[in-house]
């Protein structure tokens, strides 16, 4: 029986991006739908009631929400290719405890930074280096936070990548200069094709996010 | 070669509570060390640099930390009774409802009893809301897990017993059987769960750490 995969997503979430490239890597089928968050759709409510967001798969018409649980979702049910998270207990629990970290971090933040200013946007920028240059650490040497393989922490945290241009533009700051080993490790990343194809434009995003600025008068 | 698991907790703490459930569930003998968070220790500090926060196991040396990471290393590590389910969708569900007590209910109860004013009135609508989502939920099962306790029951606990009791020692009612049949039947069955019953913490201490956060949280304002 064929498989029927369904993603509602949002093209700039860094959240849908880590199960599109998820997805990628193992190489399944399936049919996007980008969803309007300002208009959310009878779909995206039915499947994911009780947040009302995204990123949502639906696999075989059942959903799975919560963009961690999806890509776990996806590693334990096809199996048989591109492991995603170790195989070994201690190391998965260590996988799991830095994608709880991003999880609980980054997003703040990112909100934070386009919707504050003077000292605020100073505080902010400073909270984002400092969880930059934590997770940095956390990577030291290897190529991926993983080891030799790419994995479930570089995947929880590439689709960041795609709103770094939008930290520093209004931030007025670089990232690069800060923390220039996480920043070659992104480029490492994006090398593969299952994580250029999933991230967004960061051009657009910022361009995006100056658009919200402007309608919230916030600029 | 022996095997050493130790557990560095805070004996009032719903987070500490969830990992030993999960360690007794498993029959895992472990070392119990007890953390004053009003001044951590620097084992702590050594072995959480990151969130500086208990519980944190230690097996052989190595730390765990987070509460349901730390519960899903166990189930994975130690053979006995399950904690996830085996099908990956029953997973995900679990692991759903775990991270939705977390990230979602934990403050809004806690400050629809601890907070004041105006706070306090947003605090308990919102965690009436949540209730009611959690109501719903157990309509048809005994439990989250379904038949037996599992991940998202143990993340729960702090429903099961603080909250109650936090509730009883600020005098603020939010949760009553009337309103959430369904949550009290799975309060009922969930505390006379043998492993749960058997290590109940006396009422009398839970009160007291209350009684001393309650304080610690309106002397900050």
């Amino acid at each position: 029986m064929a498989d029927e995969v369904i993603l509602l997503d949002a093209w700039n979430s860094a959240f849908g991006m880590r199960v599109r490239v998820a997805l990628a890597e193992k190489g399944i089928k399936y049919e996007y739908k980008e969803q309007d968050l300002g208009n959310k759709s009878p779909l995206l409510l039915k499947m994911n009631p009780i947040h009302k967001k995204v990123p949502v798969l639906i696999h075989n018409g059942k959903p799975i929400c919560e963009s961690a649980i999806i890509v776990q979702y996806i590693d334990e049910v096809w199996n048989d290719k591109a492991p995603l998270l170790p195989s070994d207990p201690y190391e998965k629990a260590q996988a799991r405890f830095w994608v709880d970290y991003i999880d609980k971090k980054m997003y703040d933040v990112g909100r934070r930074v386009w919707s504050s200013k003077g000292e605020e946007l100073e505080a902010v920028k400073k909270e984002i280096i400092q969880h930059l240059k934590l997770l940095e650490g956390e990577l030291g040497d290897k190529p991926y936070f993983g080891g030799e393989t790419f994995g479930f922490v570089d995947i929880g945290l590439i689709g960041f990548y795609s709103w770094f241009y939008t930290y520093e533009t209004l931030g007025n700051f670089s990232i690069e200069a800060e923390c220039p080993k996480l920043i070659a490790w992104a480029k490492r990343c994006m090398e593969k094709e299952s994580v250029s194809k999933s991230l967004a434009d960061p051009h657009k995003v910022y361009e995006f996010i100056k658009g919200i600025k402007k309608m919230l008068g916030l600029e | 070669m022996a095997e050493e698991v130790m557990l560095i907790g805070a004996k009032g703490s719903p987070f500490t509570r969830r990992v030993e459930t999960a360690l007794k569930m498993k029959g895992v003998q472990y070392e119990f060390m007890e953390e004053d968070v009003s001044n951590k220790s620097p084992l702590l500090l050594k072995y959480n640099p990151v969130h500086k926060k208990i519980p944190v196991l230690l097996h052989n040396g190595k730390p765990i930390c987070e509460s349901l990471v730390i519960i899903e290393y166990i189930d994975e590590t130690w053979k006995g009774t399950p904690i996830l389910p085996e099908d990956p969708y029953e997973r995900a569900k679990a692991r759903f409802w775990a991270k939705f007590m977390d990230d979602k209910c934990l403050q809004p109860l806690w400050k629809s009893c601890s907070s004041q004013g105006e706070e306090q009135e947003k605090a308990k609508e919102e965690a009436c809301e949540l209730l009611k989502i959690l109501d719903n939920e157990l309509k048809d099962k005994k439990f989250f897990g379904g038949d037996t306790i599992g991940l998202a029951d143990i993340a729960a606990n702090f429903i099961s017993h603080w909250f109650l009791i936090i509730q009883e020692v600020t005098g603020v009612e939010v949760s009553t059987k009337d309103k959430y049949p369904k949550l009290y039947e799975w309060i009922d069955e969930f505390v006379n769960c043998s492993i749960i019953k058997e290590n109940l913490h006396p009422k009398e201490e839970l009160v007291a750490v209350f009684r001393g956060r309650l304080q610690a949280a309106t002397a900050t304002k």
